[in-house]
């Protein structure tokens, strides 16, 4: 199915990603078609009875003992962070002051 | 000295012939020198390097020798290293400095090899010609009119070129095999499981994997080795032992029996690939091997498949980038929502965000059914072609890629095209096998890959068959012209 103008900035809004600085938005819309006209060829293959593989190999979630292994590093961990104040990351207001 | 195999510079260590600090030396000399036409390093840790060399000279000298005490290594800049930048090759990770080491980091860290730094990669392991890094791309050392390959471009070059006996890469749809077979080197990619990936800066889970990138396939069996096992870290790491791959490289190939999937055969493999891939064919018939055709019937759809599941993976992969935590932030973003849309927009390049747009896509209500679910549905049948194969034989062979290494620029406008490289490499990584390609001819000074297959936790095979292979014909021991002189 083609990508309409609008399909693209709905998905890029639902991907939280701004596409308007790099690349018009004719050649994304060009490119994604390509991809997808590509990519809808597996639409037409015959899948009945089987079932979907989520993962290359026949494995089950391991279990191990609930135990602390990881240090409480924050300052290290904080330190990567653009910005932040008292031991917390910083966000643009999120709710105004009554 | 650059010129040798990890395998001879141990021995030269071993026999005290030269110390780890000459040999890394050698290598930094090397970088500096020739590197800098060349993009194959995103960081060089040189004062890092030389205080780990001289640290391995010394446990050497106190008799506490492990399996790699001395080698220079390069890791891809995708592994997070502690206090080292870790960029993915991408901007949205310019100033990140891991406060951790990668599992495999740590591992090949233990066994004593020296870390001369992080080499270039396609962003966020996004592409096969090294042309998506922030960092720019990577040259071919066999001709800098040519794309390296990639992802894992830098690693293969930095090999090719002498720049390190030995690197790392990761391969979630050729991202190893496809640079190293552009190159002209040997490089594995283990079954999915078998390295850890804790630590590995994740594109998509449920392919990704990393590997050894090297001169022959005896230097991957000691890389590999050092890397592969059970970790905790990684749920996904596969709880089976780590058999000594080393004493299986010089099994007989008498019986052995490889299947040449007839699909890796037809339109767009380029005659002279075919060519080479014949002959070495031919060669591993006089080895003993028996030679059979086989079929893998759903080999057309393994790149529509690749590219509904990668792309889904990564949308839910790279949502992480946020510009709160760590990595890129956007300037004076007016509310949250902004943070987010411009930190994400002004961090990734273009094929990192055609992929997040085509993973959200069919990921969203309406197109889940028919995109993602259909694509794990085929993937499934693609699996089932090479169970079935592995009935009948041991090995699988054909090409690493249908043409040898492009252009720089060839391929760039038309992202389909470059996506078709991968042709041969992708539905390994669907089926989650080993694979490792190796060099087998030149094309206009370009270099051909053969690609082996093998099943599940069969490495072993895979490296003997290819050393054996490299008992029988030098293609890998040739050097690019440019980079044979030695460096002082």
């Amino acid at each position: 199915m083609p990508f309409s103008r609008d399909a693209i900035e709905y998905v890029a809004h639902l991907a939280r990603l701004d596409i308007r600085d790099t690349q018009d938005i004719d050649a994304i819309q060009a490119d994604l078609n390509r991809i997808v006209a590509m990519v809808d060829q597996i639409t037409a293959a015959n899948t009945d009875g089987i079932q979907p593989m989520a993962h290359p190999l026949e494995m089950v979630q391991r279990l191990r003992p609930d135990a602390v292994i990881e240090p409480n590093d924050r300052e290290t961990l904080l330190s990567l962070a653009p910005m932040s104040e008292a031991g917390l990351f910083l966000v643009p207001t999120v709710l105004e002051e009554a | 000295m650059h010129t040798k195999t990890i395998a001879e510079l141990l021995n030269s260590l071993n026999k005290g012939e030269c110390s780890s600090e000459e040999l890394t030396k050698i290598y930094l000399d090397r970088i500096k020198n020739y590197d800098k036409n060349m993009n194959t390093f995103i960081t060089v840790t040189e004062e890092a390097a030389l205080k780990a060399a001289r640290e391995a000279d010394q446990q050497r000298q106190q008799g506490k020798i492990a399996l790699l005490t001395g080698i220079p290594i390069a890791h891809k800049d995708l592994l997070c290293t502690k206090d080292i930048k870790t960029s993915c090759g991408s901007n949205m990770l310019h100033n990140f400095i891991s406060p951790y080491d990668a599992t495999l980091v740590t591992k090949l860290k233990e066994a004593g090899t020296v870390l001369l730094g992080k080499t270039n990669m396609d962003e966020f392991a996004m592409g096969s010609s090294n042309e998506n890094s922030f960092y720019g791309p990577v040259l071919n050392p066999w001709d800098t009119k040519a794309v390296s390959g990639g992802s894992s471009g830098g690693s293969a070059a930095s090999v090719a070129a002498s720049f390190t006996p030995g690197a790392t890469g990761t391969d979630t749809g050729g991202s190893i095999r496809q640079p190293a077979a552009l190159c002209g080197v040997t490089g594995l990619k283990p079954t999915y499981g078998r390295v850890s990936r804790y630590g590995m800066v994740a594109f998509a889970s449920s392919l990704d994997q990393a590997g050894p990138l090297a001169k022959t396939a005896e230097d991957c069996a000691l890389l590999l080795q050092a890397m592969a096992g059970l970790d905790v870290k990684d749920s996904t790491s596969a709880d089976k032992p780590v058999p000594d791959y080393r004493a299986q490289l010089n099994n007989s190939l008498a019986g052995l029996k490889i299947g040449l999937p007839k699909e890796f055969f037809g339109n767009g493999l380029e005659p002279i690939i075919e060519k080479s891939v014949q002959e070495a064919v031919k060669i591993l018939e006089n080895a003993g091997a028996i030679i059979k055709e086989i079929s893998l019937s759903n080999t057309p759809l393994a790149i529509p498949t690749y590219y509904v599941i990668a792309p889904a993976e990564c949308s839910s992969n790279l949502s992480r980038f946020d510009g709160v935590r760590f990595g890129y932030r956007c300037k004076n973003p007016k509310n949250l929502e902004d943070l987010y849309k411009r930190s994400r927009g002004e961090g990734f390049g273009a094929e990192v965000k055609r992929r997040l747009l085509i993973g959200t896509y069919v990921l969203s209500a309406g197109y889940y059914d028919a995109y993602y679910l259909q694509a794990q549905k085929v993937r499934k049948l693609i699996t089932q072609d090479f169970q079935e194969a592995f009935k009948d034989i041991d090995i699988i062979l054909g090409p690493t890629t249908p043409a040898p290494a492009f252009n720089l620029g060839d391929k760039v406008k038309d992202p389909v095209s470059m996506y078709l490289c991968d042709i041969y490499t992708i539905s390994v990584n669907l089926a989650g096998l080993p694979a490792l390609s190796m060099p087998g001819g030149f094309v206009n000074n370009r270099p051909i890959g053969i690609q082996l297959i093998a099943n599940y936790f069969e490495e072993g095979k895979l490296l003997n068959v290819a050393h054996q292979f490299q008992q029988l014909t030098d293609w890998h021991k040739k050097i690019p012209v440019a980079f044979e002189e030695s460096s002082k």
